[in-house]
């Protein structure tokens, strides 16, 4: 963080993060606070789509995320999101957007709002790796997460389409595992960082989704992992859900506000929230 | 205008306005797909397509309009972007999914999967309350599908219910946005918009 410039955004949680995760909007705000940076939540948000409006109407999946950038542009402050599937549904929209002023135009009739597609769109896991920075973070990491083996899971939107997301490494992104590497965690080599949970298959192919989440969960125990790291509330819900593997999986909020301070109650609150229980392998390290 | 072809599985007809609509509309250079395959290697779910997609993009340049409508490959695409990334030739080819759902949608071919449904579904709760209630979401497919009454399937369910109930995933009421007018204009207006 360079010296003086104080982080501040406006905050779109998503529609998961009010439910099936909330443990995710928990602890990326402590997370946030525990950092200084400061997010301000986008008052009166609504939903991005999702796959469901682009896979529909092209139209919908432009002017339901544009409401919401809108109403961050009139702020004046650039947009913080913690959802994978948000995130690439706001990032298209700008691109889109920019790409082609009538199509901006047509957008803002149907919004009924001026929007100059101004807004930065930035996720959560890089405003915490990137702005903030891991230099800024070293020096306040409290308990670091030492023996701790595990696979950063990226899954896809955070880094496809890479033109469109402009995130990190479209086949072999880094962000995550350094980040875990600065509050002292081991993140593993492995193979299966950017592949598909199955996504908006959820329900409608449950066997698809079980299928591809037990390669996933597979591919990190044989990596060495003791358990996996997901920055996507749709992500963490397929693999959770589905997967017959049996491994744990974390938000990488969870394990940074832990790192940084988050009091043990809190963080085994987060951690009962979610199907397979991680709390057994930060106990097995002492870090609970 | 038709075109008679005769493909491996006998005389089909071809409709070259078909091809067109769909590279017109994706700003697709489909043309340039040389069948490398890069797509249908890296696809995740190909497995579980009745086409790969390497083979629905050929389809489609060739105007096989009833062969690629009739396929599930577009509805189980799980628009991942790793064919499109992998392509050489820059195809975007989820936009190309996009387009074929739609055009399916329009001419009503919505029978192959449960994933026009789910879309529905999802939506109508967006129009509804301005964001997604997810329990309204899980109960309503799974009533709307059947794939509540699949008895093998019933244990299962309802474990997975307990579970998320018990661990508190799932809120019980719904949550309304205030400027609901506003998302109930953006439906009209895109919906008149697509036609």
């Amino acid at each position: 963080m360079a010296e003086g410039k104080a982080l501040k955004y406006a905050y779109y949680p998503g529609c998961s993060l009010e439910a099936t995760a909330r443990e995710y909007d928990e602890s990326v705000r402590a997370s946030a606070r525990l950092l200084g940076v400061e997010l301000v939540e986008l008052e009166d948000w609504n939903c991005c789509g999702a796959s469901s409006a682009h896979c529909t109407n092209t139209g919908l999946s432009h002017a339901l995320p544009a409401r919401n950038l809108a109403m961050a542009e009139r702020q004046g402050n650039d947009l913080a999101v913690s959802c994978a599937a948000c995130f690439l549904r706001f990032k298209q929209t700008n691109h889109d957007l920019r790409a082609d002023d009538a199509l901006r135009q047509t957008i803002e009739k149907a919004i009924g709002a001026p929007y100059q597609a101004k807004t930065e769109v930035e996720h959560v896991l890089s405003i915490f790796a990137r702005q903030v920075g891991l230099e800024e973070i070293k020096p306040r990491v409290k308990k670091p997460l030492k023996g701790l083996k595990l696979a950063a899971y990226y899954g896809c939107y955070l880094v496809r389409p890479p033109d469109v997301t402009r995130f990190d490494d479209p086949e072999y992104p880094m962000v995550m595992d350094d980040l875990l590497a600065a509050i002292g965690a081991e993140p593993v080599d492995w193979t299966h960082k950017v592949e598909c949970c199955g996504g908006n298959l959820l329900l409608a192919r449950t066997d698809v989704v079980a299928r591809l989440c037990d390669d996933i969960c597979q591919a990190a125990l044989d990596a060495g992992a003791a358990a996996l790291v997901a920055a996507c509330p749709l992500c963490l819900a397929n693999l959770d859900l589905r997967q017959t593997v049996g491994v744990p999986i974390f938000y990488f909020s969870e394990l940074l506000a832990l790192a940084l301070g988050a009091s043990t109650r809190e963080v085994n609150s987060w951690c009962k929230r979610h199907i397979h229980n991680p709390a057994p392998v930060l106990k097995a390290q002492n870090l609970i | 205008m038709t075109v008679r072809l005769v493909t491996q599985q006998g005389t089909e007809s071809a409709d070259p306005a078909f091809t067109r609509e769909v590279l017109g509309t994706s700003h697709a250079n489909l043309e340039r797909c040389y069948q490398c395959m890069a797509c249908s290697s890296g696809c995740p779910v190909a497995y579980a397509f009745d086409y790969a997609p390497h083979q629905l993009l050929r389809m489609v340049q060739l105007g096989l309009k009833d062969r690629v409508l009739d396929s599930t490959t577009y509805w189980l695409c799980a628009s991942c972007e790793t064919c499109a990334t992998r392509c050489p030739n820059d195809i975007p080819i989820v936009q190309v999914m996009d387009t074929l759902r739609h055009i399916a949608l329009r001419e009503g071919r919505t029978q192959q999967t449960g994933l026009p449904l789910f879309h529905e579904t999802f939506l109508s709760g967006v129009k509804s309350n301005g964001k997604v209630f997810e329990l309204m979401l899980i109960l309503r497919y799974m009533l709307m599908s059947k794939d509540i009454f699949k008895l093998g399937e019933l244990p299962k369910n309802i474990k997975m219910g307990i579970d998320m109930f018990t661990r508190g995933k799932l809120a019980i009421l719904p949550d309304r946005i205030k400027g609901l007018a506003n998302i109930k204009r953006i439906f009209q207006q895109t919906e008149r918009e697509n036609g």
